[in-house]
């Protein structure tokens, strides 16, 4: 009797356990076998569809962004339906599986496949040592392409750190700082493409003669000058207009983090200062300078970084003609318009080997700070 | 006393002269463009935009004919200024600001008076606005009167591929670099620091090494040119700075609000969605109009993934196509590229703040 009870009791429980654990196989095969195939279905639609664009918009905005929620919340419900002890050991590669995927997928392996890329003919079949390599460092196009980015590294970068500097502290002694603040940063929310569009209209040259409708040439003619074609004449210098537009762009972005930084100057520091008889220049070069050293070395450092793939600019503006080329946009022109791969490669490589100390120190710091 | 007084007033106005002289430098460019977009084809081409503003310029008032007894080839002398043929070409300026020219060949030709005078050309249009953003034909009017039909630009277009570019390239990276950074901060898992190291190694690492590979996994996966690629792409490039900014704000949340969620049973899941997101919206919200500016305006990254298919083409590409077809169409050109402006100018000058925030917390992106 005791015996017989406790199978039977064990046989509903197994097959209580077997019908609902089938049960929850199967929701756990279904819910995500149906979220992929609306998945599917949507991307199908955007892909091939015919609807009209605002249609288009919403449900790719809709599909695009509700997709990605949709993947976490049914990965995580199958998760949560694991074992406790499974779940546990799932759950963090939910969070970060996405994540680092895409980020294997986009950049750490790309960087991988292109080096080896690097190393092959302009169709990627056959490899051919370092060929592109000693291409890259010796062809003529390449050669103006790394003068003028050093260039703009040098009068680009650095002008901008200065005028955001000089900003940074007019502005924290003025009484319209936000207003002034807030017109210099603008130039940061346009596209490189449109601040291209609105220095070309300055720098457009009519013939002599007619009304200048460029502010330049305008100025430069009432100045009593023939009208000049400021980007295509007077090689390598014409560089200068195009990095004028760095700078136009990047000083607000420099100026933002020393406003910042000079802001966390101790008062008490300045005015001891100025009780002992420091001149203004004084205070500036002996106690501000020094103090915000740390924060001028970063921005100093992003601003090269991002000087260094300089592209849109010099893409819209001149197309590299005129000798305006730079490392970007001859990397562009060998990869897509030369369809020269293995070459384009070497290009790229020699970018990551110019960020390579900027990296190591990022990492440094992070070893340094974190108790990760 | 007095004196020190005196050299803060000089202070005061070499400071905000310098530092309204600099606003002004920067401002000029962009009012340039803003000004140009509602001028007519015609105004453009002909005179400067700073024309628009009350100016004083030199007005024909009269034009007779040459005087009987003028002799070209000697030194004449009509309507109150004296010289020879060559100098009334190119017109002689009299002691009372008139401007005396000689219009035509020496047989054959009129006189012509001008002054300077006060004028300004106010003449405003909605004009170039309608052709930009019209889809496949638009209709302006011509000088004469009538009604001309002219190819659109299709702005209107390229502005709605912008927007479906660029928000769920800007929710994407936020939502899955949240959820790495929650699993980085809070949670165990074997290899956490080194996957960490690899996010902060590549914060640097320029796009430009991706391009190649990725373009050719795009053609295997057939998702060239469509919307999928490029938000990927655009979380891709964006993820490290994304999860590391995120990881720096949500690692600096009290640890107590954590482990009670825990004593009361909730799951990480629920403590993500729950407490964190809402708790990290002020950092969510920083790198949310970051990564939004910078994938509104990027060029680049559609260049590539998007290409050639003209249905799909954002902004900033049709504006560099314009650039390249119609590079004097200033008319054009301006009003597109005002389009193209005017939503990340509004985000910014009303999200500053956060936007400055988000700046100031890391300002590495590869």
């Amino acid at each position: 009797m005791e015996g017989q009870r406790t199978k039977s009791f064990s046989l509903t429980t197994i097959l209580e356990w077997f019908g609902s654990t089938f049960g929850q196989i199967l929701t756990a095969i279904i819910v995500p076998v149906v979220t992929f195939v609306v998945m599917w279905r949507g991307f199908i639609f955007l892909r091939d569809g015919n609807a009209p664009k605002l249609v288009i918009a919403v449900v790719a905005i809709i599909w695009g962004v509700g997709g990605v929620a949709l993947i976490y919340f049914v990965t995580n419900w199958l998760i949560e339906r694991l074992p406790p002890r499974w779940t546990e050991r799932l759950q963090p590669f939910l969070f970060v599986g996405p994540a680092l995927a895409i980020l294997f997928w986009y950049l750490a392996i790309p960087t991988i496949r292109t080096f080896i890329l690097s190393l092959k003919d302009r169709t990627g079949q056959e490899f051919v040592g370092l060929q592109n390599y000693v291409a890259v460092f010796t062809d003529r196009l390449m050669t103006t392409a790394f003068r003028n980015n050093l260039l703009w590294i040098l009068v680009g970068a650095s002008l901008s750190v200065i005028f955001g500097l000089l900003v940074a502290i007019l502005a924290d002694r003025s009484r319209f700082e936000n207003f002034a603040k807030s017109l210099i940063f603008m130039p940061m929310a346009i596209s490189m493409v449109g601040a291209g569009v609105i220095w070309n209209f300055i720098y457009e040259v009519k013939e002599a003669g007619s009304a200048q409708i460029g502010l330049l040439n305008a100025i430069w003619v009432m100045l009593g000058n023939e009208p000049q074609a400021w980007t295509a004449f007077n090689q390598p210098w014409n560089n200068l207009f195009l990095i004028v537009i760095l700078i136009w762009m990047q000083t607000g972005f420099a100026m933002v983090i020393f406003s910042a930084a000079i802001k966390g100057i101790p008062d008490e520091l300045i005015e001891a200062a100025r009780v002992d008889g420091a001149t203004e220049v004084q205070i500036f070069f002996r106690i501000m300078i020094p103090y915000i050293m740390g924060t001028i070395i970063t921005v100093s450092t992003t601003i090269v970084i991002f000087t260094l793939k300089i592209f849109d600019i010099v893409w819209v503006m001149t197309g590299g003609q005129f000798g305006t080329h730079v490392i970007a946009t001859q990397f562009y022109r060998q990869a897509f318009t030369n369809q020269n791969k293995g070459y384009a490669a070497a290009i790229a490589i020699v970018l990551v080997l110019a960020v390579v100390p900027v990296m190591i120190y990022n990492l440094r710091q992070f070893a340094e700070e974190e108790a990760f | 006393m007095k004196s020190s007084k005196r050299e803060n007033l000089i202070r005061d106005i070499v400071i905000n002269g310098t530092l309204l002289l600099l606003v002004l430098l920067w401002t000029i460019p962009t009012l340039g463009i803003f000004i140009s977009s509602f001028r007519t084809r015609f105004n453009i081409q002909t005179s400067g935009w700073w024309t628009i503003f009350p100016h004083k310029e030199w007005q024909m008032v009269e034009e007779r004919e040459i005087p009987e007894d003028a002799d070209p080839d000697g030194v004449m002398n009509i309507a109150g200024a004296t010289g020879t043929f060559d100098e009334f070409r190119e017109g002689i300026t009299t002691e009372d600001g008139r401007q005396v020219i000689w219009s035509g060949n020496k047989s054959l030709g009129t006189i012509r008076i001008k002054e300077k005078r006060w004028e300004f050309l106010p003449e405003l249009t909605l004009n170039n606005y309608g052709q930009v953003l019209a889809g496949k034909s638009y209709e302006i009017q011509t000088a004469d009167g009538g009604t001309m039909e002219v190819q659109g630009d299709n702005f209107l277009g390229a502005f709605l591929n912008s927007l479906t570019v660029s928000i769920p390239a800007t929710i994407i990276p936020i939502l899955i670099a949240a959820f790495a950074a929650y699993g980085f901060a809070w949670m165990n898992f074997p290899g956490r620091k080194v996957f960490f190291i690899i996010v902060v190694a590549l914060l640097v690492v320029p796009l430009q090494i991706a391009l190649v590979p990725i373009l050719r996994d795009y053609v295997k996966l057939d998702l060239n040119g469509t919307f999928l690629a490029i938000w990927l792409a655009h979380t891709g490039f964006g993820l490290p700075l994304a999860t590391y900014l995120l990881f720096n704000y949500i690692k600096g949340l009290p640890r107590d609000i954590l482990e009670s969620a825990f004593i009361d049973g909730a799951s990480h899941f629920t403590i993500f969605l729950r407490l964190i997101l809402p708790l990290s919206v002020p950092a969510l919200a920083s790198f949310a109009i970051f990564q939004f500016l910078w994938v509104w305006n990027d060029y680049l990254v559609a260049l590539v993934f998007i290409g050639a298919k003209p249905d799909v083409q954002i902004l900033t590409m049709r504006i560099a196509e314009m650039v390249g077809s119609r590079g004097s169409d200033w008319h054009l050109l301006t009003a597109g590229a005002f389009i193209s402006m005017i939503l990340p100018l509004i985000v910014f000058f009303s999200l500053q703040r956060y936007f400055v925030r988000g700046l100031l917390a890391g300002s590495v992106k590869g």
